[in-house]
């Protein structure tokens, strides 16, 4: 019998393999996660945005990221008020619904609403709930520092969850994993940019986000069996605008949403799960491996509306992102009641505007299911663009 | 001629509002005179740091509630959405916005332009917000980050090695803010003068949690909402200055006096409540009658405690090694205002029997996800603990459109008559 979580998609081609990863991404019950368990694996949850899974994978632990999900919080409205994100309700569903068990729960200092949760968990779960307080002033002298110790605090909490400790040795050979991981990633991102007409939007987003609830070295194996076949594909290049859509940091966006953008335009580069790619290069696996990563943490990592870092304004690293992605047009978006993300947006604005970079500014909530507005606005902003 | 009582009795109240006004007449000043400012926040203002270089500090967050309290917040509001701003955060960010739209034009006079801000991360919002004056000026902005309580119950101490990783996390921080601040006046970092502003921020500290240990007397001598905001502005906005720690002095000295002389506020006490989250400054007077008119009084809140930076702990500074002493004072200070947002119900639960507590007001409010998020969870979770009786309405602290009058005070009515009937529940049982 298989050992693997995922299988439907070996041997198949591309077509299928897509079919089932975007079916997977879309089973609001989690069978990877649940066969996981089912099998005496233990699962950590982490909340958006970044996390350093490595330390859980190293446990023999499956890291699993809680990115809320196209379901009703029926069971955790009651614990929020109003005026709140849609993705903090439908995390905390995922829980108190049983679709996802857990053995801890890691959240970060990314927003006040994800703060709360680590004390909203708590109080309905008897195990591991904590904050991981990823540094808010990378720029200090002091931060590599601070972080490796936290990471170290984070070990220790893990290996009690575990039942055993990790060495370095297993970290590194976890750190092996991840790098591998994250360079089929942007593999996958190159293509987009270069031939966005190889893989629709939603698909490559499918791609990427099962890194969340799969083991890493089968969501290698996935990535390694499809992106040759990607590559080869005959897909043919329509005259569609190339845009950027940003704004995908936490909360995900409806990926009927993502699809109804695909069909007008090219998605060259997006945030999506951006998380799961914060790290840009390799992490150095040397001496001190926990230290490795944190210095990859500060040094060499991507950024969002909720990581403050003086070298990284925001509207310039979108508009790099923009000219390294070629790319004519952006679409802004915020979830509904995010703070950071709608801050950010006034940056974003006039970033572009100064740089005359077009775009196009809307909010989004994972549970919408209805499009033809922004359908119809976003058809009208990239047709004034074609035609201008 | 005056009797001890007519001199004493209200006299922090007078000159709290006194101070209050003198801070802004200052900043005024520096406004017209071209000075610029430190920008700060209530929870981590580091007034130590900025006083020792003689910046005028300014607290955004105070001008902002000023504007609500004065009834012209949706003023700056529309310019701040008009800018670009969603109708959907905070909303002392978009007062604040407005502000500086207006070139610093506030009701209480003109606010000067930041030449530096200091920003923990005791609220996310903060560094949003600060980033947005980065853009506005090219002014620093500096960063503290305190590592807060990682799990309820969670605090570590002095000796502690993930405490003391935290520790030298924030001490290399305020040590780079000294840099900083050198570079922005000019002026070379004077540690005695940091000693002596420490010092006066001990007063203040020791005069907080003495004062809110007060209320625990029947009746309580002073409403934790109302006069609660006019002590809570005196302590942040004249943190480790002089008059601010004989200002405390002289509070807790008035209210022993009422203490001993059993004179509570203007209020019958009937009902002792606490107070959890931000204050209805919109209508803000308005908001304390719906609880006094059934005589119930305000005893404490945990916006006294967040709001002071967690002055309520009364950490005192070791003035023979500054620095180090200010980050362990920080770091346990402003990790306890987190604590008294996002472990509410722990702290609501210890201020129950002392404070002879007959009901919580929570007021989760749309401007504030740090105070507002977990404030259904805390209040389901104590209420499951402790059975204390509860009122939960939403609103806002800045905007008027979602605060409505009728809505609070119908279920206002409806929780006293519910304390009222258990009440009389008690006593047949007994």
């Amino acid at each position: 019998m298989s050992q693997n979580l995922f299988d439907s998609w070996r041997d198949q081609p591309l077509e299928e393999v897509l079919y089932q990863c975007r079916e997977l991404y879309e089973n609001t019950d989690f069978p990877t996660v649940r066969a996981w368990r089912d099998r005496g694996g233990k699962v950590l949850g982490h909340f958006q945005v970044y996390f350093p899974e490595e330390i859980v994978h190293a446990a023999g632990i499956l890291p699993v990221k809680l990115r809320g999900g196209n379901i009703q919080p029926d069971k955790a409205d009651s614990r929020f008020g109003s005026y709140l994100c849609s993705i903090i309700k439908t995390s905390l569903e995922l829980a108190l619904s049983d679709k996802i068990e857990l053995d801890a729960f890691v959240t970060h200092p990314i927003c006040d609403a994800a703060r709360n949760l680590g004390a909203i968990w708590g109080r309905n779960y008897d195990y591991p709930c904590e904050i991981l307080y990823l540094p808010q002033n990378p720029n200090s002298a002091a931060s590599a520092e601070y972080l490796r110790g936290e990471y170290d605090r984070l070990q220790r909490m893990v290996e009690r969850v575990a039942g055993a400790e990790i060495n370095d040795e297993a970290l590194r050979h976890s750190m092996a994993v991840f790098n591998r991981n994250r360079a089929l990633m942007r593999e996958l991102y190159e293509i987009k940019r270069q031939s966005p007409e190889k893989i629709a939007a939603e698909d490559a987003y499918a791609l990427v986000a099962l890194a969340g609830i799969l083991p890493r070295e089968e969501h290698n194996e996935l990535l390694a069996y499809v992106l040759p076949m990607i590559r080869e594909s005959a897909a043919k290049q329509e005259d569609r605008i190339r845009i950027v859509f940003e704004g995908a940091f936490c909360e995900q966006p409806p990926f009927d949403m993502v699809r109804s953008i695909g069909r007008s335009a090219y998605v060259v580069d997006d945030d999506f799960m951006i998380g799961l790619r914060w790290i840009l290069s390799d992490v150095p696996r040397g001496r001190d491996p926990l230290r490795d990563l944190a210095l990859s943490y500060i040094e060499d990592s991507s950024y969002s509306p909720v990581q403050h870092d003086l070298r990284k304004r925001k509207e310039e690293m979108l508009v790099r992102r923009v000219r390294a992605a070629n790319a004519d047009a952006v679409i802004v978006t915020a979830a509904k009641m995010c703070e950071p993300g709608l801050e950010e947006q006034v940056a974003y604005i006039h970033g572009l505007e100064r740089e005359g970079i077009p775009f196009f500014v809307s909010e989004f909530e994972e549970n919408q299911s209805s499009f033809s507005d922004l359908e119809l606005q976003l058809e009208t902003f990239m047709e004034n663009l074609l035609f201008a | 001629m005056t009797n001890p009582t007519q001199a004493i009795v209200g006299r922090g109240n007078r000159e709290g509002a006194a101070l209050f006004r003198d801070w802004f007449s200052g900043l005024n000043e520096a406004a017209e005179e071209g000075r610029g400012a430190a920008y700060v926040f209530v929870m981590g203002s580091f007034n130590e740091i900025l006083k020792s270089f003689d910046l005028p500090v300014v607290f955004p967050e105070i001008n902002s509630l000023q504007t609500a309290v004065r009834r012209v917040a949706h003023e700056y509001l529309e310019e701040a959405e008009d800018h670009g701003y969603s109708p959907d955060i905070c909303g002392y960010v978009k007062a604040d916005i407005g502000t500086q739209l207006r070139g610093g034009a506030h009701p209480m006079g003109r606010i000067p332009k930041p030449s530096i801000a200091v920003v923990t991360n005791a609220c996310n919002t903060y560094l949003k917000w600060a980033e947005a004056w980065e853009r506005m000026y090219e002014m620093p902005m500096v960063t503290i980050d305190i590592p807060g309580t990682r799990y309820a119950g969670g605090e570590t101490w002095s000796g502690d090695r993930h405490f003391e990783n935290d520790r030298k996390y924030v001490e290399t921080q305020i040590r780079e803010l000294i840099k900083t601040c050198e570079e922005v006046t000019g002026k070379r970092f004077d540690i005695d003068k940091l000693r002596e502003v420490m010092g006066h921020a001990n007063g203040i500290s020791r005069g907080w949690k003495s004062l809110l240990d007060l209320n625990k007397h029947r009746p309580s001598v002073f409403s934790a909402l109302t006069d609660g905001t006019i002590y809570l502005g005196v302590a942040n906005g004249l943190r480790g200055d002089e008059r601010g720690a004989k200002y405390f002095a002289d509070l807790v000295e008035e209210m022993e006096f009422k203490v001993a002389n059993k004179i509570g506020t203007t209020t019958e006490e009937e009902w002792r409540l606490i107070f959890v989250g931000v204050p209805c400054y919109p209508i803000f007077r308005r908001f304390n009658e719906l609880f006094t008119e059934w005589k119930g009084t305000f005893v404490h809140s945990t916006y006294l405690w967040f709001a002071s930076g967690g002055s309520n702990v009364g950490f005192e500074y070791e003035l023979a090694d500054p620095i180090a002493s200010l980050a362990e004072g920080s770091l346990i200070s402003v990790r306890d205002s987190m604590d008294s947002m996002f472990h509410h119900d722990r702290v609501v639960e210890s201020m129950l029997d002392g404070f002879h507590v007959d009901g919580v007001v929570y007021h989760p409010i749309k401007s504030c996800r740090t105070v507002s998020t977990g404030l259904a969870d805390g209040r389901r979770a104590l209420g499951e603990r402790t059975g204390v009786q509860s009122l939960f309405i939403e609103s806002d602290m800045m905007d008027r459109r979602v605060v409505s009058e009728a809505q609070m005070k119908n279920r206002a009515d409806a929780f006293f008559e519910g304390l009222a009937v258990r009440r009389n529940q008690e006593l047949v049982s007994q």
